[in-house]
């Protein structure tokens, strides 16, 4: 993927004040660390090279899902123009995983960085395709205004960091 | 139920304003102006549009074929579909699948009532879902905020998109402390929504059922999509073992592809953001393992059978909808997303919100179809004629809707349903029209201004004398239901077509146009005597004369029919119709001599650019449209042709003037050639933000919505109230004004012609 999309990718995020990061995959791990408010859960990531910290917990139960600050997931790809990841419903839990904690950290590789909805939308025909049918589409923090004034972290999370790493 | 009366309707209105108005203009404004720069910032947005009309034109077209379609596919996913024909079987199947889910797995949780979930969905709001579940001893929870805000007041949603809209966060906090009896009472909306927040992820956590809607349904992968910012509704659809949704069988769409404009669109229209905070697409049974949270110590990934654990139930409500597709005016409103978009962009609706301008469930200006399709007339009738015709949802509307034009025919079926009256005798003289008996005696009046113009005309001034009597006022206020708080228009004896002839009719038009013509065009206008224009503001009239004639350009001033316009303002279909082809005959030899069509009154204008392409033939209809032009829009085009403006009245470059652009002018696109000119010749306009006037032809004038009517017009009045040149396009804008602004509120071409007073 070419840097001016991940570019477009990070300014979006900035715009809905959700955190970057870019890092070779040796780092990432140790990076993950040092975002992670604990306790966190995550569900395991599909990139060579990198692995969940200890102290994340994977095949959480549903108290330790109750309890987390942060909750660890991968994504399938991410959409630059609207700042948006694709987390899918895998049987580890991802989509509660990603929605029931404090803070979500998506971890994305660069190459399934997309430029625009339209893109995003050929990756979701190729999912649907390969079985992996349901995905959300999550863009920015859980955000309300039904209580009189913009209040972020309503049912899903008010923390959201993204992860993008670069040789992957 | 039975229609309010006069004084009903005024004082539901007064309590509305008094009580809602404030918290619905804020937000409603606010989503309104988002949604214009979201639609200005994107570049391809009338291309999505575009696509998306077309998507839903042929996903109704072939909904049979979807719903046989979305059956198979989420059977064979493993889920199962019910096709149910009204509320009370749509109900009755989701209290069985609680009762059947609990009976098998148990209830969750520590007492033994079954409980259920629920996300925002209108569609259960329209079949009372519920109050049909509590009714079996099930216990049903909302999760979205301003929902459970609702419930927790057993109060009604105001808004399709933002249903507790017309609350304050001081209201809201008034109610959670009285119910809840928090420790320390809640205050700001933080606090507010973290108590929410805790709440309901008990009640998540422990219910049996989670009930969603779908704002689209895509048939052949069995694709429930659901657009939230929240995130309860990813909540309802993953936690409980059990999900059922909830959707008008109009939510699907052929395939997956079709989904994207849909995505693309949907919060740009609602709210003005780019894509909403959770697009959630999900074809269930889904592999996300259930959270069961009386069972803390097992982890949420044990069971490798996740996905035959999971029970999903598709519910496609018919209630009226196949109905509605049969019918050819209805049949649109089925290509609705529900992003409340027109009732944002309604300054009506800004005022009062939708529990004035709604029914029994829907809210804003599709309502009005909605209602009618799935309540029934009576539903629609109850607040339909709160739409003025206005027309500035239909640039908002993101699948391009005609949203006046539902408005309109709803109301001539209205007027037909209604019993001839005793009174019908006042007006039968005095209206031509092609309606039958029955209909409103105000509305008749109103639909058949031209004839009363015409009358009082010739008998002014004292008709106008006699109309300003107290006792005439009293009489027009009780049969008519003409406000007496509002100023009558004045009738001049000599009309604008009398005028022109006086002074000597075509040859002498002619003569001062080749004395004028410098540039040497070959052009010639047949200007439209509009009722207002020819029997009232002849002024303006007069001014569009000679402007035209100081550029170079011969006038005619035919007497010619009524566009239709007062008409269809009324829902008085087939009269309108019967004018439009009589003014298309008047005007059929002028078109064939290559004569121009110019129009002072931007309504009437809008008839023949937008309504007549329903009641002409299609090339009748577009051989007018595309010979006929708003007066300033004219100008513009003569002076980029070079026309010297020097002929006109120039400013000295700065001099600033305040302009307010009709509505449907605006909707036509023709706001910025009148700007344009202005600037041409020498003056510095600023244009309004308000969308409308409030005015709106007669809807000002009549009793039951002269409060709401000011308002509006208050909040127009505010926003030029400083300028010292404030001129407005429409008759009714500049009624408005001068009634509110105490002084002269001319039409821009008596700033611009020749020998201007100002």
């Amino acid at each position: 993927m070419t840097v001016d999309t991940v570019g477009r990718f990070e300014r979006a995020l900035e715009g809905l004040e959700v955190g970057f990061e870019r890092v070779p995959a040796a780092d990432a791990s140790e990076r993950i660390e040092m975002i992670v408010e604990e306790p966190a859960v995550g569900a395991p990531l599909p990139f060579e090279g990198v692995t969940l910290p200890e102290s994340v917990t994977t095949e959480p139960t549903s108290a330790d899902l109750e309890a987390a600050r942060t909750g660890v997931t991968p994504v399938g790809f991410a959409i630059a123009e609207y700042g948006t990841v694709a987390v899918e419903s895998t049987a580890d839990g991802a989509e509660a995983i990603s929605l029931y904690p404090d803070c979500h950290v998506a971890v994305v590789a660069e190459s399934d960085v997309v430029p625009d909805l339209s893109a995003g939308f050929d990756r979701l025909a190729d999912s649907f395709a390969a079985g992996q049918d349901s995905v959300v589409f999550a863009t920015g923090r859980s955000a309300t205004a039904d209580m009189g004034d913009l209040v972020h972290g309503v049912h899903g999370p008010g923390d959201v960091d993204v992860i993008v790493v670069e040789d992957r | 139920m039975a229609q309010r009366t006069r004084s009903q309707q005024a004082d539901r209105i007064r309590h509305l304003l008094e009580t809602e108005g404030d918290a619905v203009h804020a937000k409603a404004s606010s989503f309104h102006a988002q949604r214009g720069e979201a639609y200005d910032a994107a570049d391809d947005l009338e291309a999505l549009r575009t696509e998306a009309r077309a998507i839903k034109e042929d996903a109704i077209d072939r909904l049979p074929d979807l719903i046989d379609t979305v059956k198979d596919t989420v059977e064979a996913n493993g889920g199962t579909v019910y096709v149910a024909d009204d509320a009370a079987d749509a109900n009755a199947y989701v209290a069985d699948v609680v009762d059947t889910q609990t009976e098998e797995h148990g209830i969750v949780g520590d007492d033994d009532t079954p409980s259920v979930v629920k996300s925002k969905s209108m569609t259960t709001e329209e079949i009372d879902l519920n109050d049909a579940l509590e009714a079996e001893g099930i216990e049903v929870t909302e999760t979205d905020l301003g929902e459970w805000v609702l419930q927790v007041a057993d109060d009604t949603p105001s808004h399709i998109v933002g249903p507790a809209m017309h609350l304050e966060r001081v209201e809201i906090a008034e109610l959670f402390n009285e119910r809840f009896d928090p420790d320390e009472p809640l205050e700001t909306a933080e606090e507010l929504t973290q108590f929410a927040r805790d709440y309901l992820a008990d009640h998540i956590q422990e219910a049996d059922v989670g009930i969603t809607g779908a704002n689209f349904v895509v048939a052949d992968s069995g694709t429930i999509t659901l657009v939230t910012n929240e995130g309860n509704a990813r909540k309802c659809a993953v936690t409980p073992d059990t999900h059922v949704a909830i959707a008008g069988i109009e939510k699907l769409i052929p395939t997956l592809s079709d989904l994207e404009p849909f995505v693309d669109l949907i919060a740009k229209s609602a709210t003005g953001q780019s894509i909403a905070q959770y697009v959630t697409m999900l074809s269930p049974p889904t592999d996300s393992p259930t959270l069961d949270f009386d069972d803390p110590e097992e982890p949420i990934t044990a069971g490798d059978e996740a996905k035959t654990d999971r029970d999903f139930h598709l519910v496609l409500l018919d209630n009226g909808r196949m109905d509605m597709r049969e019918d050819d005016q209805l049949r649109e409103t089925l290509y609705c997303i529900r992003c409340g978009a027109c009732s944002n962009s309604c300054v009506n609706f800004q005022s009062v919100g939708g529990h004035g301008f709604g029914g029994e469930t829907y809210s804003g200006g599709i309502a009005t179809g909605w209602e009618a399709g799935v309540h029934g007339q009576e539903s629609a009738a109850e607040f339909n004629d709160l739409c003025t015709g206005c027309s500035r949802c239909v640039d908002a509307c993101p699948v391009k809707i005609d949203i006046p034009w539902i408005n309109t025919v709803v109301r001539d079926r209205i007027n037909r349903s209604e019993d001839p009256a005793a009174t019908d005798f006042l007006v039968d003289g005095l209206t031509p029209d092609m309606e039958d008996g029955g209909i409103d005696l105000g509305k008749r009046f109103f639909g058949n201004i031209g004839t009363v113009a015409k009358a009082a005309s010739a008998t002014a001034p004292v008709s106008n004398w006699l109309a300003d009597a107290d006792p005439v006022r009293g009489l027009l206020e009780r049969t008519l239901g003409i406000d007496h708080r509002r100023d009558l228009p004045a009738f001049q004896r000599e009309s604008l077509v009398d005028w022109f002839e006086k002074r000597g009719g075509n040859a002498t038009s002619s003569r001062r146009a080749a004395r004028a013509n410098e540039a040497d065009v070959d052009r010639e206008v047949v200007l439209y005597p509009d009722v207002y224009t020819n029997y009232v503001d002849t002024d303006r009239g007069k001014a569009a004369v000679r402007t035209l004639e100081a550029l170079g350009i011969p006038v005619q001033v035919p007497d010619l029919p009524e566009s239709g316009r007062a008409a269809l303002s009324q829902g008085m279909v087939a009269t309108a119709d019967r004018q439009a082809s009589r003014l298309y005959a008047a005007l059929a030899e002028n078109l064939d001599a290559g004569r121009d069509i110019v129009v002072v009154e931007p309504s009437d204008l809008a008839a023949m650019h937008r309504e007549y392409e329903r009641l002409l033939p299609e090339r009748s209809f577009e051989r007018l449209r595309d010979n006929s032009y708003e007066i300033c829009e004219y100008v513009y085009g003569l002076l980029e042709n070079g026309a010297d403006p020097s002929a006109l009245s120039t400013g000295n470059g700065a001099e600033p003037v305040a302009y307010h652009s009709h509505c449907q002018q605006r909707t036509l696109d023709l706001e910025a050639p009148t700007v344009a000119v202005l600037e041409r010749c020498g003056y510095a306009p600023e244009t309004t933000s308000a969308e409308c006037c409030g005015m709106a032809g007669s809807f000002g004038y009549k009793r039951e919505y002269y409060e709401l009517s000011v308002d509006v017009g208050e909040r127009l009045a505010e926003q030029v109230a400083g300028a010292k040149t404030v001129v407005a396009s429409g008759t009714s804008c500049g009624d408005q004004l001068e009634g509110l602004l105490e002084r002269d509120v001319p039409h821009p071409i008596e700033v611009l012609a020749p020998g201007s007073r100002l």
